[in-house]
């Protein structure tokens, strides 16, 4: 028989996760706005409601009811269809990330995660990249020449730091023995994987800033040179979608990094209390989140062929490198 | 002739792109004049082979005022006001550069105090001028921080020139013959608190871009201009002196007491963005030095000339003297005479050399009156600076060349 339960389950739980990865969308602008004003000596938004706390829904608002305006002379389908493809990866991206241990709830064992798949690591990199396509075609089908070369931009960038984070996600593959992030976090029960992986969790970092458009390597949307690069035509919600898929996004690959490299909802007396572990996720992801906006609000831009020697000359070398030695160590402590 | 006649179409600048711009091999693509990084209202039509600049053709005029033709219509006092709106980051030099050749036209001398009191406001203004530039060129390399940080020092300046001259920008502060007003009280005080803080400010935005991995990526040996392209082609201030052509009007040619003050001329061999950038940090030391010079030894004494001639007499003459009112009747209705001559003062702004030619006609008002302004000479080399560089540097290039939109039209 099925068991509707566990369909339940399954509901809610997406539910759940739909809804933090939302709010957790909007409050990160707020969050980025506030350390990045304080970092600037100002006061960042603190007009709507106590402290500036309802502005991220003055600000959703604001976009749903913005005229959607579509250039006479775009591709109508593509444009609308890629905002959607940019945030969708986004938001299934997080489907494979743990967000804590099993629990028990009025007798039924409930895993804290929509699904435990033993390829997850690939499918985070297959899924990720998909969402290059929406900024590509945005840029593409908008018919403006600011907007396509962001969209080349990001295509190129695309090809520069791929590999480097595929093969960053191989040392804590090799030391786990597993390619499923559940079990990546369980074998770092004892000590985090970032200090056996310094080098890898550094190369993870940078590619996945490169991977979600975060300054330093914000060339598909630099303003200063793009005007705004691949959402220069795009305004009211289509606008906002790109914005959600690159904060999402951020959120995703930060609960990623955890995942692999800061043991993921581990910490102290989870085994005893499990649902602690969804709250030292979040802290762990908000540290994270709070790196990149200080990086932000810190170092210049890199020009994109700067990045593409960046990527092709120091990181792939760098996370060989780590591969090789990771390996070799593995296989000389099992002799 | 309607709007769709004055403007210039790709068609009229057919013979300023190459061939394969017409055969749709290369992208022309409208950079400006509304545009995060073109420091205003210029216009750049841009020739890219991918993202390599091939050509870049500058289009300025967008904030043409008619400064000049205004100022042949007005008398020599009433028209300083317009010389604020020129170089708006400069509007202290601005004013500087105009009295001096108003004073050399009729023959006007200046009090010692007045003139220290003009370096000391002149030398602020450079530090402020420069703040701006600081910020906004680190703002197109996407340095967020760095803008924020000297706009906070900047509002220190405004502040100072507020507390004398009523404005935070727009001051009007010097007048033909000396000051409108002497400086407070607080003015002393408030100066020097600035420079005690501010030599440690400009430490911080050295820490945060001279040794910047990214930033000297971004700027060295990109926009390279040589000494002997930059004389040729008329480039004065720091993009010269980045050059390492050692040419500063303020040593060449001293006005306003300089050559009491004793500074040092930064130059800087390379002649690329980072070398101007070096430039204007080591000008801000510098400035400083002044700025610290004429307030140890600021002289006591009158703020402006005695000669009532060309002087308004102060407020309280007014009530006790018949002469004092005829005075101030005849400067404010009628003017000043000026006699039938020409003369050219050049100053160093914070851009170059800002230079005033004046032709009097006997009357109270100019026949004729030109601005030599600096960011329009510089403006020049832009497309040759920018030639086969990414779109990402034309914007650092831009900015390292320090051009204000109001300077280049007037």
């Amino acid at each position: 028989m099925f068991d509707w339960l566990l369909l339940l389950e399954w509901v809610a739980k997406s539910g759940i996760l739909l809804f933090i990865l939302l709010t957790g969308f909007a409050y990160t602008t707020f969050y980025e706005r506030k350390l990045a004003a304080r970092i600037q000596v100002r006061q960042g938004p603190n007009r709507t409601g106590p402290g500036g706390w309802l502005q991220p829904a003055a600000d959703g608002v604001k976009l749903i009811f913005k005229e959607e305006l579509i250039p006479a002379s775009a591709y109508k389908f593509v444009f609308i269809l890629a905002p959607i493809l940019t945030v969708l990866p986004a938001l299934v991206i997080m489907a494979v990330v743990p967000w804590g241990p099993t629990i028990n709830f009025f007798g039924r064992n409930i895993p804290l995660h929509i699904a435990d798949v033993n390829v997850a690591i690939l499918y985070i990199l297959s899924v990720a990249s998909i969402s290059v396509y929406g900024i590509v075609l945005a840029g593409w089908s908008s018919n403006n020449k600011y907007a396509m070369m962001g969209g080349l931009r990001s295509s190129a960038q695309m090809l520069s730091y791929e590999i480097a984070l595929g093969l960053s996600f191989v040392g804590p593959m090799l030391i786990a023995g597993s390619m499923s992030l559940n079990d990546i976090v369980e074998a770092q029960r004892g000590l985090w994987f970032i200090f056996l992986q310094p080098l890898g969790a550094f190369i993870f970092y940078v590619a996945m800033l490169a991977e979600v458009n975060r300054a330093p390597f914000d060339m598909p949307e630099a303003e200063q040179e793009l005007t705004a690069g691949y959402h220069t035509e795009y305004s009211g919600m289509k606008f906002a979608l790109f914005f959600m898929g690159e904060y999402i996004k951020m959120i995703a690959v930060s609960a990623i990094f955890a995942a692999l490299f800061l043991g993921g909802y581990r910490g102290p007396f989870v085994d005893q209390w499990p649902l602690l572990g969804p709250v030292y996720l979040l802290i762990k992801i908000i540290a994270s989140l709070g790196l990149m906006i200080w990086i932000r609000a810190t170092l210049p831009r890199l020009r994109y062929d700067r990045l593409m020697a960046f990527g092709w000359k120091t990181l792939l070398p760098l996370s060989l490198l780590n591969v090789f030695v990771t390996a070799v160590v593995i296989v000389l402590l099992e002799l | 002739m309607t709007l769709q006649q004055i403007e210039i179409t790709a068609d009229e600048l057919k013979h300023l792109v190459s061939e394969r711009a017409h055969t749709g091999e290369t992208m022309l693509l409208n950079m400006g004049p509304q545009h995060p990084s073109t420091h205003g209202v210029l216009r750049l039509l841009l020739e890219l082979d991918g993202e390599t600049v091939v050509n870049c053709i500058p289009d300025v005029g967008f904030l043409h005022t008619g400064i000049e033709k205004n100022i042949e219509a007005k008398t020599y006092e009433k028209s300083e006001t317009m010389t604020d709106r020129l170089d708006y980051l400069n509007t202290m030099g601005n004013n500087l550069a105009y009295c001096l050749a108003v004073e050399k036209l009729v023959d006007l001398d200046v009090p010692e105090r007045a003139q220290a009191i003009r370096v000391i406001f002149a030398e602020l203004q450079r530090i402020a001028s420069h703040l701006v530039w600081l910020g906004t060129a680190g703002l197109d390399l996407a340095a967020m921080s760095i803008f924020l940080y000297c706009f906070r020092e900047r509002e220190k300046i405004l502040d100072i020139m507020e507390m004398c001259s009523g404005q935070r920008m727009m001051t009007t502060y010097f007048r033909p013959g000396g000051l409108w007003r002497d400086t407070t009280a607080e003015f002393e005080p408030a100066v020097r608190a600035f420079i005690d803080t501010f030599s440690k400010q400009v430490d911080e935005y050295e820490g945060l871009l001279s040794n910047n991995p990214i930033f000297l990526d971004r700027t060295k040996n990109i926009g390279k201009l040589t000494g002997k392209d930059a004389i040729a082609w008329g480039v004065t201030g720091p993009s010269l002196r980045g050059s390492g052509v050692k040419y500063d009007l303020r040593k060449e040619e001293p006005y306003s007491g300089y050559e009491q003050y004793d500074f040092d001329i930064p130059t800087y061999e390379e002649g690329d963005v980072y070398a101007r950038y070096r430039v204007r940090i080591d000008e801000f030391r510098q400035s400083l030095r002044i700025v610290r010079q004429a307030l140890d030894k600021l002289p006591k004494g009158p703020f402006r000339s005695n000669n009532r001639k060309f002087v308004p007499p102060p407020r309280a003459e007014l009530g006790n003297s018949m002469e004092a009112v005829i005075h101030h009747f005849k400067l404010w209705t009628e003017g000043f005479p000026a006699p039938k001559a020409s003369v050219y003062v050049p100053v160093e702004s914070p851009r170059g050399e800002l230079g005033v030619f004046l032709e009097g006609d006997g009357g109270p008002k100019p026949y004729r009156c030109y601005w030599r302004t600096p960011s329009f000479v510089n403006l020049q080399i832009l497309p040759m600076l920018s030639k086969g560089h990414f779109v990402a540097d034309l914007v650092a290039i831009i900015g390292s060349i320090d051009i204000v939109l109001g300077d280049v039209d007037r």
